[in-house]
């Protein structure tokens, strides 16, 4: 995967945005999403490094990758089933 | 010849972006709201009429009386926007061209989405709230399920708030012993912003309302009352009261403006279409990740409009959209929060306290005369 040349299928950028947040808008991409589509969310919101993972571990979806930035994280999720 | 600026949808939104426009610009533009109604409604109000707590009548006034008597209003269905040739077609066959265009048409609410949804009550519509009060006067006691069924919704704060003024109304009904409340939160939490769920959760607590965490539904089984989750989970309930799932305004749909839920991809600090810089959007009907709400639109629109008159006068854009929003959260007994952000900083809500319900109750009885009009900023 290339990282600097994403081909997700929808990229939401939460930064700064605390209601509703960056997991509800991620819920809802995948929600409106099919198996296998990639998303990357962008995140400020600190609590996001364990609010996300453990959304995804109990609804059994895929974390691909977490990438650090400057003030805030990309996490990149596959929907997978 | 004046600039030709079209509104979609007679709002909070709409209606405000344009008397702003038309207050700015005079003789310098034609601003016209296209509305499928012509009747403004307040929505937050909802809340209130399901809870007994507020009259219907107090929800809804004429569109014309809100706006400026310089901006036109259509009292018809926009079925088409064609970007470029900057026309809008509305259903009975007319065509407005416009110069600039705002997309101001809110979301609209998709009961059928939820497999089994049935005759589940809700307070995400005028009709909603009525037949769920008539619901509230008859019921006797038993389980109370309060769930989100779809992601983005209105008003994050509202199934919070509502459970917890549905406590204090059972309570006053001397019925409050024999039921139970529980919030099917679709996060880990009781609400999406973590320094207001710390708040909240001892009154939840000391109340007695229970949570149900990362429960987001999606099937309902009405025979056999019960209502599952898409993590998997299943809960049994007597009363169930769900936020249905929202998409955005046909229109969107129709024109191909959209991404798949209906909603105009914008600039986070331009408000612009992202493909098309004469369409502006404001609102629910932006798929910016930022909360579907009238205070959200309240404070988009002054940025909208600010730059569309930069752009019709040849200006550089004065002003930005920086991510404000401010809301109230009622937490039960009278009292309330308030949650202010901005993308730059993050919300820190007071103590509730009977100031902010009181607060929420003026800025609620005070709108007609206030927002529409841009008296409060």
């Amino acid at each position: 995967m290339t990282l600097t040349a994403p081909a997700f299928t929808k990229s939401i950028d939460a930064r700064g945005m605390a209601c509703p947040g960056p997991l509800l808008a991620l819920i809802g991409a995948i929600r409106q999403g099919q198996v296998g589509d990639e998303y990357e969310v962008i995140s400020s919101d600190a609590g996001s490094r364990t609010d996300i993972p453990a959304w995804l571990a109990k609804a059994k979806h895929e974390l691909v990758a977490v990438v650090e930035g400057d003030g805030f994280a990309r996490f990149i999720v596959r929907k997978a089933h | 010849m004046p600039a030709r600026v079209v509104v979609l949808g007679g709002g909070v939104g709409g209606t405000l972006v344009a008397n702003l426009l038309s207050k700015e610009l005079g003789q310098e533009a034609t601003v016209t709201v296209v509305d499928g109604t012509g009747m403004h409604l307040y929505q937050p109000g909802f809340l209130y009429v399901a809870l007994d707590q507020a009259n219907a009548l107090w929800l809804t006034r004429d569109e014309r009386t809100l706006l400026r008597k310089n901006v036109g209003l259509v009292v018809d269905q926009a079925t088409k926007i064609d970007p470029v040739a900057q026309t809008v077609t509305l259903a009975h066959g007319e065509t407005l061209a416009y110069d600039y265009l705002v997309v101001s048409t809110g979301s609209r609410i998709l009961r059928d989405a939820v497999p089994g949804y049935g005759d589940t009550h809700d307070f995400y519509s005028l009709d909603g709230a009525l037949r769920l009060r008539e619901e509230l006067r008859r019921f006797e006691g038993g389980r109370i399920l309060v769930g989100v069924a779809g992601i983005p919704y209105k008003c994050p704060p509202a199934p919070v708030e509502f459970v917890l003024m549905l406590d204090e109304y059972l309570r006053k009904r001397g019925i409050r012993s024999r039921s139970s409340i529980t919030l099917l939160s679709p996060l880990n939490r009781a609400f999406t912003i973590e320094s207001a769920s710390k708040l909240v959760q001892p009154i939840f607590d000391k109340q007695g309302v229970s949570l149900s965490t990362f429960f987001n539904v999606e099937t309902v089984d009405a025979a056999k009352r019960t209502v599952s989750s898409l993590e998997g989970e299943t809960a049994e309930y007597d009363l169930l009261v769900l936020v249905p799932p929202h998409k955005g305004s046909p229109v969107i749909e129709a024109s191909v403006l959209g991404d798949a839920g209906g909603w105009i991809p914008t600039d986070r600090n331009t408000l612009q279409h992202k493909a098309y810089e004469r369409i502006f959007a404001i609102g629910d009907a932006t798929d910016l990740p930022i909360s579907k709400s009238g205070s959200t639109a309240h404070f988009e629109a002054p940025v909208v409009a600010s730059r569309i008159a930069s752009f019709i006068r040849g200006t550089a854009p004065k002003t930005a959209y920086g991510g404000r929003v401010m809301c109230f959260l009622e937490t039960g007994g009278g009292r309330a929060t308030s949650l202010r952000f901005d993308y730059a900083h993050p919300p820190i809500p007071p103590k509730p306290s009977r100031v902010w319900h009181w607060a929420k109750w003026i800025f609620n009885r005070a709108y007609w005369v206030t927002v529409p009009q841009g008296r409060v900023g």
